[in-house]
């Protein structure tokens, strides 16, 4: 058998992101020895690429605000979706995640009396948002980097986690490579926490990087733990779509929060017609109402005024432009515009200061002068890895999970800021929860010699293989199926055709060839990121094919509706002998006393 | 340079050697850099070695020298070079080389664990103004692309690593040192570990720099004031000793 270097933790925390190094930094604070382990370099994950802010009620701005109202907004988001006891803690728990980010060093953007400024968003009632300009972000992580370095913990850095080990039925560590040598380390630990972000990597237009290929909702599949809501992928309603280098970066929601207007090849300002009539009131009625709403954001004023239409969320946004596009009232490029040229350039170049350069040097494209050319961007999933809200913890002993890769918290649909607040609010409370775990147990699991060597054996043999064919191409021809068929709006037959089709990568990911080497070989490194891909583009569009209705970012062009009764279940996704198998198991219901905090009749909508 | 054809010569190596590999790559409108070897991976090369994040600069993933000078390959336009001409792309020279444009950057990551965190003082209020922190939210701007890094002759040329933390760092410590309410004490570590005499503000650092952060203007002059200040101010150093101060606000 090949040498492998071995270490040992109480507690491994995979993925070094926004919920990671939270996690990391909580079991630590409560003594466990901790070891965090990150595919890329430290500080380099997806939460440097969050732009807008981070959502919380901390009323700074919007005194009426409070954890009710953001607590309301999230369900109403996810259409009730969500589970309620996650986005309690979270709307709760928010403002103190932010303070905590101000206490070890991060310097959010300021209101005239000196506090966290924050600004609007899509489908939150008051302005909630604390940001840094555009680059929040990159905020977030550099404090939880800077403070989490001086908490002795042992970050590994390039190196991927290709599978979890058990004892039993208990999680006993991980398998994993070093990108840089190629060569295998084996990690002993007590519990894992997998915090290892999203899927995107399956869609074609995307605004994810290369990391984003389903690693710990893989590792948890593979380990017998439940994966929920896996047909919600959020289709972010603003990325570039020109040139096409750029086609699916994102553009951030804080160009419409701070005044952005969308308009169709006709100069329309098309949101209105797409308000759901439920909503309707909670936005401006016509265009002066929406400009004296933007003057008031723009001097941090209190305003009577209601929202514009662009700040509907992002499942209903994303819709109404692929539709304006679908019906001949496209830019020349096939997207919209998007245009906040006309408030002052020094505005937008304070508040959105990379959008600005983004636009500039990629697009040619002055966005303090003229419009943008927009669309849908596959950004985020809503579903994961089933979690106990207040522990983290999956359903197989010693597993934990938090952030994008865990599901639950945002329902059918998240509402942008609602990303990064989770992350530190279940980061923490996942490293809290493993902490609480490791000290419970009795014994330390042992890991097993013949389920490492097995692993090894599958991860070099496209290595050793004489022939095959390159992952690259097996990987664009999943991002081709699944942005073809499984993309914003679903119908059965393509769903059922994409089912046959994922089959058939699934044999051909098995069977690539990569030559090269192992010392850092990205082509390598892909056969497995693609296999994993492959397990989550068949959970979203198998529980997409069960889902029959449109709910949040799941639409169904054969059934247009919700339907109320599957509004009372989750979709569930396991590993059965036979593969994998998804099922409906029933929604955890809201407690009497929160569901007292909306109007039955109109709100409690399903 | 054909309209439709570029042609790019990518450093294939390790630490045993290498050299520069030509591939022909179709352009695109818009073109970077990084787009290319994205091309060459997929068409022609699966295993060529290169990091990458956002593909947005704003993760400061992929450093490389390009046409000799260090650059983001997600920000470098194909359409920017001369026509015609071979584009050459190499990885950065200040750090230890892995394979083709990935080098070993771990040293800065070390260099980061010495420097004394944030401290805020104690019962201070957590309000100010936004005029500030305007200098230190500049600071903080930074992506750690480590272009500053490769590009200073301090580390590049004369390989003081051992004496010299390099502009990214001290940009970190101005960071801290002037948020509003840091209590630390960094001026022996600047003087001392940090080395922040060796810099003789050529300011090749500023240039490269993706964020245009005015590193040597904003940063690394006024921490030098600060450490003159410190050790080489008479009558700053008797104020001192009488008073117990230490000279931050």
């Amino acid at each position: 058998m090949e040498r492998y270097q071995v270490h040992e933790h109480d507690v491994l925390v995979v993925g070094a992101g926004g919920a990671g190094l939270r996690a990391a930094i909580e079991a630590s604070a409560l003594g466990c020895n901790v070891g965090l382990v990150t595919k890329s370099l430290l500080g380099k994950a997806h939460t440097v690429m969050a732009e807008g802010g981070i959502a919380a009620a901390l009323a700074h701005v919007d005194p009426q605000d409070g954890w009710q109202t953001h607590f309301r907004d999230t369900m109403k988001g996810g259409s009730f979706l969500n589970h309620w006891r996650m986005a309690q803690l979270h709307a709760q728990e928010a403002p103190d995640r932010v303070r905590e980010l101000e206490e070890w060093g991060a310097l959010f953007d300021c209101t005239a009396d000196g506090r966290i400024l924050q600004r609007a968003f899509g489908g939150h009632t008051w302005k909630r948002l604390a940001h840094v300009g555009d680059r929040t972000g990159l905020e977030m992580i550099r404090t939880l980097q800077d403070h989490g370095v001086h908490m002795g913990f042992d970050v590994y850095m390039e190196c991927t986690l290709t599978r979890l080990l058990k004892d039993g039925d208990r999680v006993a560590g991980g398998l994993g490579y070093w990108r840089q040598s190629g060569e295998f380390v084996l990690f002993k630990a007590k519990a894992v926490v997998l915090c290892t972000g999203g899927v995107g990597k399956a869609w074609k237009i995307t605004s994810n990087s290369w990391e984003y290929t389903a690693d710990g909702q893989t590792l948890a599949y593979d380990a017998g733990a439940e994966l929920i809501d896996m047909e919600f992928v959020q289709f972010h309603p603003t990325g570039m779509v020109w040139p096409p280098g750029v086609m699916g970066l994102l553009v951030t929601e804080g160009v419409r929060g701070e005044g952005g207007v969308l308009r169709n090849a006709k100069g329309e300002r098309f949101m209105w017609k797409y308000l759901p009539e439920a909503r309707r009131n909670e936005y401006a009625a016509d265009e002066a109402e929406a400009r004296r709403w933007v003057e008031a954001a723009v001097e941090a004023k209190q305003t009577e005024d209601r929202r514009p239409p662009e700040l509907s969320t992002r499942d209903n946004v994303s819709r109404a432009i692929y539709t304006e596009v679908k019906e001949g009232r496209g830019s020349p490029h096939g997207g919209v515009f998007l245009d906040i040229s006309y408030l002052p350039a020094e505005r937008v170049k304070r508040k959105l200061p990379s959008m600005y350069h983004q636009f500039i040097e990629l697009a040619d494209v002055d966005i303090t002068k003229g419009p943008m050319e927009i669309g849908p961007t596959t950004h985020y999933i809503m579903g994961g890895i089933r979690v106990e809200p207040d522990t983290g913890a999956a359903t197989v002993p010693g597993l934990f999970a938090a952030g994008e890769s865990a599901g639950g918290m945002h329902g059918a649909n998240r509402l942008g800021g609602n990303s990064l607040s989770d992350l530190v609010v279940f980061g923490r409370r996942a490293g809290a929860g493993a902490a609480a775990y490791v000290k419970s147990l009795a014994a330390t699991p042992r890991v097993s010699d013949v389920e490492i060597e097995a692993e090894m054996r599958a991860m070099t043999a496209p290595l050793e293989r004489t022939q095959g064919e390159s992952p690259y191409d097996v990987h664009k021809a999943l991002q081709d199926l699944m942005q073809t068929k499984v993309g914003i709006y679903r119908i059965e037959a393509e769903l059922l055709q994409a089912i046959e089709e994922l089959a058939a990568l699934e044999k051909r990911a098995a069977l690539t060839r990569v030559g090269g080497g192992r010392v850092y070989n990205p082509g390598w490194h892909l056969t497995r990121d693609l296999q994993n891909l492959i397990v989550a583009a068949q959970a979203v569009t198998r529980s997409a094919l069960l889902r029959k209705e449109s709910r949040g970012a799941h639409s169904r062009l054969d059934f247009p509706a919700m339907d109320a009764a599957l509004g009372t279940v989750n979709m569930c996704v396991v590993k059965g002998v036979e593969g994998m198998r998804v099922a409906p198991t029933p929604l955890p219901q809201m407690p009497a006393e929160l569901k007292a905090l909306f109007e039955p009749a109109k709100e409690l909508v399903r | 340079m054909s309209a439709t054809q570029a042609t790019v010569r990518v450093f294939r190596g390790d630490a045993k050697g290498g050299q520069e590999v030509e591939y022909k790559v179709p352009v695109e409108t818009g073109m970077v850099v990084l787009d290319a070897v994205h091309w060459i991976q997929q068409n022609q090369a699966p295993d060529l070695a290169v990091r990458w994040n956002c593909k947005a600069a704003k993760c400061g993933s992929c450093s490389a020298e390009v046409n000799g000078k260090p650059a983001l390959m997600c920000k470098s336009r194909i359409d920017h070079f001369p026509a015609g001409e071979p584009i050459h792309v190499r990885p950065l020279k200040t750090f230890p080389i892995i394979r083709d444009l990935v080098t070993d950057v771990s040293w800065n990551y070390e260099v980061n664990k010495r420097i004394p965190p944030f401290k805020p003082r104690e019962g201070a209020a957590r309000r100010w103004m936004q005029s500030d922190i305007d200098r230190a939210q500049e600071f903080r701007k930074c992506i750690e692309c480590f272009l500053c890094q490769d590009v200073c002759h301090v580390l590049r040329s004369h390989e003081l690593k051992h004496q010299f933390i390099g502009p990214r760092f001290l940009v970190r410590i101005a960071g801290l040192e002037m948020h509003p309410i840091d209590a630390e004490d960094r001026s022996r570590l600047l003087k001392d570990t940090a080395g922040i005499g060796l810099c003789n503000i050529t300011k090749c650092c500023s240039e490269v720099c993706p964020e245009s952060i005015h590193i040597t203007d904003n940063a690394i002059i006024p921490l030098k004031e600060r450490v003159v200040d410190r050790f080489y101010d008479p009558v700053a150093m008797l104020w001192r000793a009488l008073t117990g101060k230490n000279g931050k606000a």
